[in-house]
């Protein structure tokens, strides 16, 4: 009974990254056959992105210290692949409760569900520079799938500018395939890190993985600078990025030059089909932004909708994949099917710790909210519609709009073709430094279908 | 400057002729065209809000900079859509622009 009940029950989980994978994997050992939608052509998300068919390089060429786990996840999904129904380079633009709006290769379907279980992953999380819309800035992740998926560097001569943990992985990872480091310039002063350091214990391991690649960049004689302002980003609309200018810990300002920047500061969740299926967020102190309200489990305020991974809560790959197998059982537990206790409490403690370490990430590497009020009028906050802050500004001064989705009416910042994914946060900041309030008080921007542009082009499909 | 991007690795692939903006240009089976024309020139196409030059910001599909077109209209991200042979780019879009800020 129980199993035929199983067998009917339409499961959608959205993202093959690792948090999708490893909850496909657990579903399908219980008996229930998911649907597997991903934008991506091929699975792994974008930590363990793969190389396109007919590249050669090996996984520790590839992806270094977290070689092992990569393999292991890609040869997981290559044994699911066959036994559920997966459709890769598939973008869900939108739901209603029950169905998705799907587009793949221009062609519009709909797909049924009675679970949901959104692996969406994560974005860059980006402040404004002056300058960041020249040719030659990437975001840092973008950087990165330059040299994984496509063996190139993003310029001649790269500087590596913002914090978190992924500046210093990639500024490494260039280094290493024989990209010319220019310059490694971390917001975050030395204390922060310090002072972060019982919390980063909880995973001594990635403490240590992660002062190797430190120690690596020295060794090169890279110039690591800590504690940095960034102030501009230096060249002409024409020809693009030709330096960046920051002001050192020191007071003094720093000139690098370089034809491309590679600048983030960690990761912002992909919410907006969570917000369209009107499942609840939260604001996260610790990270100051908006993140998925889940319980430990990843049962979203919904019935029926779920998430895991970096799309509800920034975490990392390795708690995507204890998070992917722990939404699956709760999902299962839901249908009343039973599930594997120990397995269950096995991923709830690899999750405290990593609960622990990313607080500690937090810290040693904040948010550095002050540099969007200290942005000049003439910096640009919206890239896609060249929109500055000083245009920002004087919505929330002339026309009183200190709410975000009011501001953005009157500005248009976040409506362009990113839809606020590069400059909502930031755009925030603005608001909340111009009106005088904590950036919680102004809001976050609501979720819009389609959540990425459709063409005009785009065919209905009959189902 | 004659490419933006540099390649590192994997230069044995076999090649691939495309033609972007009329002008006939060689790739590698597997680049995307974000790759394939970067490598050769500095820029994907021209910001429709001021006179700057764009070459896509994110490579995951997220800030759509990097749109460019088939010579029959249909817009691809360049970021996310390999080269195939005789592929026809345009990189200014087939309608006419749209110049908010003068």
């Amino acid at each position: 009974m129980a199993t035929a009940r199983l067998s009917t029950h339409r499961v959608v989980i959205v993202g093959a990254g690792p948090a999708g994978i490893r909850c496909a994997e657990t579903l399908l050992a219980a008996g229930c056959k998911p649907i597997l939608i991903d934008e991506n052509r091929r699975d792994g998300g974008q930590i363990y992105r793969r190389q396109p068919e007919g590249f050669t390089r090996d996984y520790t060429t590839l992806y270094g210290t977290e070689a092992a786990k990569a393999k292991d996840l890609h040869q997981s999904f290559d044994r699911l692949r066959g036994l559920i129904d997966y459709r890769p380079d598939t973008l869900v633009w939108n739901l209603t409760p029950g169905q998705l709006c799907c587009v793949s290769q221009g062609k519009h379907s709909t797909v049924d569900y009675d679970a949901l279980i959104l692996c969406t992953g994560a974005t860059d999380r980006l402040m404004p520079i002056e300058g960041w819309q020249l040719a030659g800035t990437y975001s840092l992740g973008g950087a990165q799938i330059a040299l994984k998926s496509q063996a190139v560097s993003i310029g001649h001569r790269v500087v590596f500018m913002g914090s978190g943990p992924l500046l210093y992985l990639v500024a490494s990872q260039y280094l290493k395939a024989g990209a010319n480091v220019a310059a490694v310039l971390d917001t975050s002063p030395l204390g922060k890190r310090i002072g972060a350091l019982p919390k980063l214990l909880a995973r001594p391991g990635v403490l240590f993985t992660g002062m190797k690649l430190l120690a690596q960049l020295y060794r090169a004689k890279i110039p690591v600078h800590l504690g940095i302002s960034p102030l501009q980003v230096l060249g002409d609309a024409q020809r693009g990025v030709s330096g960046v200018r920051v002001r050192t810990a020191e007071g003094k300002t720093l000139t690098v030059e370089c034809d491309a920047v590679a600048l983030g500061y960690h990761l912002r969740p992909e919410t907006q089909l969570a917000d369209l299926a009107g499942c609840r967020l939260r604001f996260d102190e610790a990270s100051s932004q908006w993140w998925l309200a889940t319980d430990e489990e990843g049962r979203t305020s919904v019935n029926g909708v779920y998430a895991a991974g970096d799309g509800s809560k920034i975490r990392g790959a390795d708690a995507a994949e204890h998070a992917g197998r722990l939404v699956a059982m709760a999902l299962l537990e839901d249908l009343h099917q039973p599930v594997d206790a120990g397995l269950r409490d096995e991923q709830r403690r690899a999750l405290a710790l990593m609960d622990q370490f990313r607080l500690g990430l937090a810290q040693a590497f904040p948010w550095p909210a002050e540099q969007a009020k200290a942005l000049p009028d003439s910096a640009i906050v919206c890239r896609c519609e060249m929109i500055s802050a000083g245009e920002l500004r004087r919505t929330v001064s002339e026309k009183g709009a200190c709410e975000v989705n009011r501001a953005k009416a009157f500005s248009r910042v976040g409506m362009g073709r990113c839809q606020g994914r590069y400059c909502s946060q930031a755009g925030a900041e603005v608001i909340a430094a111009a009106a005088g309030v904590n950036v919680q008080l102004v809001g976050r921007q609501r979720g819009q279908a389609p959540v990425k542009p459709l063409s005009m082009l785009t065919e209905e499909v009959s189902p | 400057m004659k490419g933006r991007f540099v390649r590192l690795a994997e230069q044995g692939r076999p090649t691939v002729k495309l033609t972007v903006d009329g002008t006939p240009i060689e790739a590698l089976q597997g680049d995307t065209l974000m790759v394939a024309l970067l490598t050769q020139g500095s820029a994907l196409r021209q910001s429709e809000f001021d006179s700057g030059r764009r070459a896509g910001f994110c490579l995951m599909g997220a800030c759509q900079d990097c749109w460019v077109w088939t010579r029959s209209g249909e817009r691809l991200r360049a970021c996310s859509n390999e080269v195939r042979d005789g592929l026809d780019i345009v990189t200014t879009q087939p309608e006419a622009i749209w110049p908010l800020h003068g």
